[in-house]
């Protein structure tokens, strides 16, 4: 390592790319620093506007410290979204740049480098992973008749370890630079040799620290999942969402290990001097592919499974009916969580193994699809001969099952060695991986967003709005990424900021236009909540049961309360509140309530995700001091909190008791809607149920 | 859980049947076995990166020049003996007749992690002398990962231990208390089995196919 200041470590003035877009004022420099300017203005405006609303002591108190599992999963969710504007921001440039390629493009090799691994970066990391775990804290612990997950702070602290390492990313817009080395990072590439600058740093700790967050998350969902269900919630009367929850906490158990320790690694190999994964002295990138993709295919999986647990709750609501062949629907999920860990070699089938390890890693791929087609078997006659309403969240499962298939039989063909030796590293493969990530899990997450959004705020989104985001969104989608099959088919290489054969400039522009309609479909997104806040008073449902809903979240109120159920329901059933109410014993009348006794807030949480945000920083700067004055201060904010040997507070029986009779008492009131009115203001949550079982 | 009595709760480990806080503890118990699950590959995939590393020394010394076996010797029996003297303390934890005891042992434990790393870290400064730094070759890079994340595991245990000592100076064996030491002896029974590991496939099979 060169000699730096002992303070600044190895920043200077020259890092700031504000500073060289003044000294070299080009196109590029202006598209680079424009997403640095919405960055900085955003942290200015958000401190302003909440002085502004005196919004700092209801966000402080309500939000930022924060143990409930409910406001943490809003808070992910909140965050994603965050990060999807920029992640698709970025989409939109690359795809103006390949359109305009041949006319000298937008952007410049380096930095287009860069947008493609940011881009990869945050949608898979902070768009996909924040999205899943938030809908998981939101809604699992309600269907399994929780009062909150396992272990509450270290929720509190996955949350903001996830939001640390995406602060890192947003840091890199103004400060330095961010990793030109894709998503996955491969060395030597990444390594000091060849990359000596701050990029690959940025790329490593954000993923070291995001990762910590995660597997924390894992080890949390799967231990509430085992030790906290209602009484009488055997494994086999668990909704399905809470099947492919366990099952993803598990490949977070098991898979984000290998993440962490390749970051590691490759920071040793950048930090240290040491040899992993270098060119000299026994190095060997084999051994980060595998580690790499250890971690990354389960990844996949661990993303693909809520949204398949999503849409199962979804399809079987919307078509009034129980999902059909439950056991197999379970079976087919445990299926795929242990065959995840078996075909990782896919990812570098080109990469020197002999044709027979390809071929039993090419088999073990192929294999993944008879589980997935059992799902989409057991969908479809979920919904055939049901009363299907084409609600919003049903429009994104039926454009699920279309694309989705495709993107799967996509991902067979990759699965042929021999095929695969063809179209690797083109752009069929960023084909297929958008194929099933978008109308897989961006598809999912967004029907789960329109579908309990009134479960969390006591209102329904705008239906017209949803219903023209998700054609936007299908539209969108097919229009840009089917041409970049046929290109691929051509053998147009991934990850090219230009080309030079003509032939392929007509698919670019289409795909480029299609790229436009997905950020129309972002905007229909943003303006369906802002208009439904606006319209809130007509779309109320406090009661807590708009869609005539099948699983324990609906039986409660709408928001939930903060203890989410007065009295723990005692689990009969499959689908126990489906057949709450058509054997006429919904909403009970308790003799008697008790204390519940709940987690208090903590704002450590919070410290830790300031402090490791400061930490990366000292590390990618090499600001020594800031490393190890923030490590210590982290470990001592933990061990303070250990000391604070009372972590419960009371809520007292008397208030259970009045609220919960409120809210009994409006349901008397009420009159029950059937589905015909389901979307009119009649609909305050209370259903007449239609199901027949 | 008022059905707890009758209904069997769930599949799987029921350690305890009861209420409050034995839920409770119940749970952390578990969730920790999964956090060392999680915690177990990390080893194992340095393990496996280990022994793809085997011979690749890169002409610079490898285990034949660097491993001191009188040393490692001492360390197992440093180490194996703790997890007995931290299995004393859960004992002194569990029944009120030895419950004095389980300062001593604690403390017994300590000095015996504390000999352990001793021994490591002089190991690590004579191989570094002899010119076995992680720096000279992918093999010693993988070496020093996988024995410094043990060691780093083991001095993280102590801290805990001297964490844990003064909270049972000050808030006596509470519950939480008593919960934490629990887990601790978990780990550190976890650690004696990674150790076991090491000395097989690091040290005695690098050595012999070194």
């Amino acid at each position: 390592m060169t000699e730096t200041d002992p303070i600044w470590g190895r920043f200077t003035l020259d890092s700031l790319p504000f500073v060289q877009m003044i000294e070299d004022p080009s196109l590029n420099e202006m598209i680079v620093n424009g997403g640095g300017a919405v960055f900085v203005a955003g942290t200015v405006l958000v401190p302003l506007l909440l002085t502004y609303f005196k919004l700092w002591k209801p966000l402080w108190n309500d939000w930022l410290i924060s143990t409930d599992h409910k406001k943490i999963g809003i808070m992910y969710i909140v965050f994603s979204f965050v990060m999807m504007s920029r992640g698709v921001a970025e989409a939109i440039i690359m795809r103006a740049q390949q359109a305009l390629a041949l006319h000298g493009g937008l952007i410049e090799q380096e930095h287009y480098s860069q947008i493609f691994s940011t881009h990869g970066t945050i949608m898979i990391f902070f768009v996909a992973m924040p999205l899943i775990a938030g809908f998981i804290n939101y809604v699992m612990p309600l269907q399994i008749g929780a009062r909150d997950v396992a272990f509450p702070v270290m929720n509190q602290i996955s949350f903001y370890l996830t939001v640390a390492g995406g602060m890192m990313l947003m840091i890199s817009l103004v400060i330095g630079e961010f990793s030109d080395g894709g998503w996955t990072g491969y060395p030597p590439f990444t390594g000091a040799t060849f990359n000596p600058g701050v990029g690959p740093d940025y790329w490593i700790w954000s993923l070291f620290v995001s990762g910590i967050g995660s597997t924390l998350s894992g080890i949390n969902f799967a231990v509430t999942i085992y030790k906290m269900r209602a009484p009488g919630m055997t494994m086999m009367k668990m909704p399905l969402f809470v099947w492919t929850t366990i099952c993803t906490a598990i490949l977070m158990i098991f898979a984000l290990p290998p993440l962490s320790l390749a970051t590691l690694m490759l920071a040793a190999d950048r930090y240290l001097d040491f040899h992993f994964f270098t060119n000299d002295l026994g190095g060997n990138m084999m051994n980060y592919a595998n580690l790499f993709w250890l971690f990354g295919h389960p990844e996949v999986y661990i993303l693909i499974l809520p949204a398949y647990g999503i849409f199962s709750e979804v399809f079987a609501t919307f078509s009034a009916k129980r999902l059909f062949s439950y056991t197999s629907l379970v079976y087919a999920t445990m299926c795929i969580a242990v065959l995840s860990f078996t075909v990782w070699l896919h990812h570098f089938f080109t990469m020197g193994q002999s044709a027979l390890v390809n071929a039993v890693f090419g088999v073990a791929t192929m294999l993944i699809a008879i589980p997935t087609g059992v799902k989409v078997y057991d969908w479809m006659a979920t919904m055939y001969r049901g009363k299907i309403r084409f609600a919003v969240p049903m429009i994104y499962g039926i454009g699920f099952m279309f694309l989705f298939v495709i993107g799967g039989l996509t991902g067979i063909i990759l699965a042929n060695p021999t095929i695969d030796f063809q179209v690797h590293n083109t752009l069929f493969l960023i084909a297929h991986i958008h194929n099933v990530l978008i109308p897989g899990v961006l598809f999912g997450m967004l029907a789960g967003y329109h579908y309990w959004f009134p479960k969390a705020f006591g209102f329904r989104l705008n239906e017209t709005w949803g219903k023209i985001s998700a054609w936007l969104w299908i539209v969108g989608f097919m229009v840009t990424f089917s041409p970049l099959y046929y290109l691929g088919l051509l053998g147009m290489p991934r990850r090219s900021a230009t080309y030079t054969d003509a032939a392929f400039e007509p698919w670019m522009i289409v795909s480029g236009i299609g790229s436009l309609i997905i950020g129309a479909a972002l905007f229909a997104v943003f303006a369906q909540l802002f208009i439904s806040i606006l319209q809130r008073k007509k779309n109320l449902s406090p009661i807590g049961d708009p869609w005539d809903g099948r699983t324990l979240e609906w039986a409660i109120p709408s928001p939930p309360p903060v203890y989410n159920f007065a009295i723990l329901p005692l689990v009969q059933t499959r689908d126990e509140f489906a057949e709450a109410k058509m054997a006429d014993r919904a909403y009970p009348e308790p003799s008697e309530y008790e204390d519940i006794h709940m987690p208090k807030d903590t704002s450590l949480g919070l410290w830790l995700c300031l402090l490791s945000i400061a930490w990366m920083f000292g590390l990618v700067w090499w600001m020594w001091w800031m490393v190890i004055a923030c490590m210590t201060g982290m470990l001592l904010a933990f061990i303070a909190w250990t000391f604070r040997i009372e972590n419960e507070y009371v809520i007292p029986a008397s208030q259970v008791r009045e609220e919960h009779e409120t809210w009994l008492a409006m349901i008397r009131e009420t009159q029950p809607v059937d589905r015909d009115e389901e979307l009119t203001t009649l609909n305050l949550g209370y259903a007449q149920t239609e199901l027949e079982g | 859980m008022d059905n707890g009595t009758k209904l069997k709760r769930h599949p799987g480990l029921n350690l305890i049947h009861g209420h409050g806080y034995e839920a409770k503890n119940e749970t952390a118990l578990f969730g920790f076995w999964v956090f060392m699950m999680s915690d177990l590959i990390l080893f194992g995939l340095l393990f496996a990166v280990y022994i793809t590393m085997i011979g690749v020394t890169a002409g610079g010394p490898g285990p034949k020049e660097l491993f001191d076996f009188t040393s490692l010797g001492i360390q197992t029996a440093l180490l194996l003996t703790s997890s007995m003297t931290i299995g004393m303390a859960t004992f002194a934890l569990k029944h009120p007749r030895c419950h004095w005891q389980l300062v001593p042992w604690l403390l017994v434990t300590l000095a015996l992690g504390g000999g352990f790393l001793y021994f490591e870290v002089t190991d690590f400064m004579n191989m570094a002398a002899a010119g076995g730094v992680p720096s000279r070759s992918g093999y010693l890079s993988a070496f020093y990962a996988l024995v410094g994340l043990h060691g780093f595991h083991v001095a993280a245990g102590s801290v805990w231990m001297i964490v844990l000592l003064i909270q049972l100076a000050v808030f006596g064996s509470v519950n939480i208390v008593k919960s934490r030491l629990l887990r601790l002896a978990l780990l550190w029974h976890f650690l004696d089995v990674i150790w076991i590991g090491i000395f097989n496939i690091v040290f005695f099979y690098g050595w012999l196919y070194g």
